[in-house]
């Protein structure tokens, strides 16, 4: 159960693992998460599905190496297994022929982006994705974006690839050019907070996919809970995805600070024990 | 049967050993426990148990009634004077033995039923004005001796029926269910979401007083039976209802809980440092967050407060000392009276410093520019007319609020059934609050479902979900012998 069939380095600190989990395989749609333990004594994480293979039985999974779980994760090798994936988890997509959807991608959420962009693409959308980094070597899976859109719209803060600039230039560009019909955006929450201001203005309807903090994933604990439209709401059941205009973003990145200090001291602790810079 | 008839010689011989009279006159065994502030400050279990002799003096209490009221006040009806008897005449194992014939989790039990609500509630002596035979403190007695010795006698199990059944869940209602349902000859699987066996008995209930070694003895005990397991396997989204029929599963019975923690929506409650008692108790209990080697965090608290008055609240304000807090507080909106916690909890929460302040209730949290929550405005309360429950409803004193200092707040106000599963099944009739609607059979509105405990209750106790999964395997393999 839950071996890791193959592996790929997408950027340095990036890795993609497909892992066996058949029956997951099956029933996940666009925009489901899996939660994952990597080892006996591991926490529980939450991870998007980037896609999944139905006859091989597997899923594919992106990890960016931030703490001690995701770089436990990276280090895993070909052949290993993961002591705990459960799901598919949380609400599909809600996908249906909306006419133009952007979709709005910061870093490695272009990973879970990647279902949604098919499935819209499919569901007879014209797709515009915009792919947003650092820098050029953090642009993720962008042939396989580029497979499922429309077009594709390279932004990076430096200018080393494509435009230089934020996501948030790239779609404003769009929305300017063309009438926008949808936009979902997933990535870091300030990146998301500042899509949903930015589509606001415009009136463009705006679903992000929200990642907080998460235990169990299922609904029974309430620590991934976020404030939408002035009511409290559990990401892992009610979610992940929101109206991006009426989520609570400051409190969002207030709570995924709550243990902070904690997950620095771990990750210094394990660099040091495993000779990591 | 030898073990349980009454009339069998070498239990009326015991009944003529002793006279009614002298039974009567002997003192209750007190437990034997750590001490309050060495136990604080450690996750050992805190009640230590009878040793042999204390076992035998208790056992001698009991009159052995022609008409125990005892078994009427036990939800899954053991036999009590039987097995009390076997322990008198210094058979332990076969005292296990007759737990084993009606409950799955006799040393789950004994340790965490809330028995001077049920079997020793109704036991003779406190109809004379003395304290009842301490039947629960027996029943840990048996289930540890039986485990201890290495020698765990497996039930008798009927010849295979050929019919698979599936349970959604593995908490006491579930746990309770597979065993009956095995016995009986039925090909058992069960279904747990999480990444362990045991439900609540694991993630929430601590180690101080259920050890989860403890929780898989039993466990081990099921599978000897030919229960299966499946962990991290969510029913409704890893698997379907419609996958469980094409898999060749003729029942399922749904145990999933009611796991949804209850908020109270007030202003600030989702400041960093307030959250559940199922967040609190799941990251320690669960994934270790309090040991080293373990990767889940948990916030620690100097001053912790937990708001509410039940067993999870005692559960989670000792956790609190026992992870660092030098004042740990229990705020509950009535008096001490009115809490649904058992006595012997807030016994043993006192015993190990915890403050009770009654009578309050939270109505804001206020956080620092970091949006931690550091204090929480109380309101007085005091208590007016009875309400529907019959308790004595709280109300507001005007204008009288204070101001307390805490860094975290664990919310314990109880939880709602999770819809989950109900959601996810076509045609099951569900009632406002969310539990699944059951006939007095636990039979759902879809003849091969049947369903029990925190899902049917909204949040009770582990016997009570006990109680429904051994009526529920009773009612399902009637339904499914066509009788």
């Amino acid at each position: 159960m839950n071996k890791i069939v193959s592996k790929e380095f997408y950027s340095e600190n990036v890795a993609m693992l497909e892992v066996e989990a058949p029956l997951i395989a099956k029933s996940r749609r666009a925009g489901h998460f899996v939660i994952v333990r990597v080892d006996e004594n591991g926490e529980r994480i939450p991870l998007t599905i980037s896609s999944s293979d139905v006859e091989k039985g597997t899923i594919t999974l992106v990890v960016q190496r931030i703490g001690v779980s995701s770089a436990k994760l990276c280090a895993k090798q070909v052949g290993e297994c993961l002591a705990d994936v459960v799901g598919p988890l949380g609400k599909a997509t809600h996908i249906e022929n909306f006419g133009t959807v952007v979709c709005a991608c910061g870093g490695v959420g272009t990973a879970p982006m990647l279902p949604i962009a098919a499935a819209m693409r499919a569901a007879g959308n014209k797709v515009v994705s915009v792919l947003a980094a650092r820098t050029k070597e953090l642009i993720i899976l962008e042939e396989q974006m580029r497979a499922v859109s429309d077009e594709v719209i390279i932004m990076t803060d430096d200018g080393s690839y494509g435009n230089k600039g934020l996501v948030t230039n790239g779609v404003e560009d769009v929305i300017k050019r063309e009438k926008v019909d949808m936009c979902v955006t997933i990535g870091p929450a300030i990146m998301m907070k500042f899509v949903a201001l930015l589509t606001q203005k415009y009136n463009v309807p705006t679903i992000a996919s929200l990642n907080t903090i998460m235990v169990d994933g299922t609904g029974m604990c309430g620590a991934c809970r976020v404030t939408v439209d002035g009511q409290t709401k559990f990401v892992c059941v009610d979610g992940p995805e929101f109206d991006a205009h009426k989520v609570n973003f400051d409190e969002m990145m207030s709570r995924l600070g709550s243990y902070k200090e904690q997950e620095r001291e771990a990750y210094d602790r394990y660099k040091k024990e495993h000779n990591l810079g | 049967m030898e073990l349980t008839d009454r009339n069998a010689a070498w239990r009326e011989e015991l009944r003529k050993s002793i006279k009614a009279k002298e039974r009567s006159g002997f003192t209750r065994v007190a437990m034997n426990e750590l001490d309050g502030e060495y136990r604080s400050h450690n996750s050992e279990e805190v009640n230590l148990g009878l040793t042999e002799e204390q076992a035998l003096a208790e056992s001698k209490r009991c009159l052995d009634c022609l008409n125990p009221g005892c078994i009427t006040g036990c939800p899954v009806g053991i036999d009590i004077p039987a097995f009390i008897k076997n322990i008198e005449r210094g058979h332990f194992a076969d005292a296990a033995k007759v737990l084993k014939m009606t409950s799955s989790l006799p040393a789950v039990c004994g340790r965490v039923c809330p028995q001077e609500k049920q079997c020793e509630s109704k036991c003779i002596h406190l109809k004379m004005g003395k304290p009842a035979v301490a039947i629960g403190y027996l029943e840990r007695f048996a289930a540890d001796y039986e485990r201890k010795s290495g020698e765990a006698s497996v039930p008798e199990i009927a010849a295979p029926k050929g019919k698979k059944i599936a349970v959604v869940g593995s908490g006491p209602a579930g746990l309770s269910f597979s065993g009956d349902m095995a016995k009986l000859g039925y090909d058992v699987t069960v279904f747990e979401a999480l990444h362990e066996i045991g439900g609540v008995l694991k993630y929430g209930i601590p180690e101080f007083r259920l050890p989860n070694s403890i929780v898989d003895g039993e466990i081990a005990n099921l599978e000897k039976m030919g229960v299966k397991f499946v962990k991290d396997c969510i029913i409704g989204k890893t698997l379907s209802f419609d996958d469980l029929k094409a898999d060749g599963f003729e029942g399922v019975f749904v145990a999933s809980g009611a796991g949804l923690p209850n908020f109270m929506g007030i202003k600030g409650e989702n400041l960093i440092g307030v959250m559940s008692s199922n967040e609190y108790l799941t990251r320690v209990n669960l994934l270790g967050a309090a040991r080293e080697d373990f990767d889940t965090p948990v916030l620690r608290g100097k001053r912790v407060a937990v708001i509410g008055g039940g067993n999870t609240a005692m559960d989670s304000v000792r956790t609190a000392r026992r992870l660092g807090a030098e004042t740990a507080m229990i705020v509950y909106r009535r008096s001490e009276e009115e809490m649904p916690a058992r006595l012997e909890e807030v016994h043993h929460a006192k015993q190990e410093g915890v403050i009770f302040k009654t009578l309050h209730n939270p109505i804001e949290y206020y956080g620092d520019e970091k949006g931690r929550v550091k204090q929480m405005l109380l309101q007085n309360m005091e208590l007016g007319e009875p309400d529907a429950s019959g308790r004595r409803r709280p109300v507001p004193v005007e204008g009288a609020t204070e101001l307390v200092d805490v860094d975290l707040v664990i919310v314990s106000v109880g939880v709602s059934p999770n819809p989950l599963i109900p959601k996810s099944v076509n045609g099951l009739e569900v009632s406002k609050k969310g539990t699944i609607v059951v006939n007095e059979e636990m039979q759902s509105s879809i003849p091969t479902v049947f369903a029990g405990g925190d899902i049917v209750r909204g949040g009770a106790t582990v016997i009570l979900a006990m109680g429904d999964g051994r009526k529920a395997a009773a009612a399902m393999d009637e339904y499914l012998s066509g009788k």
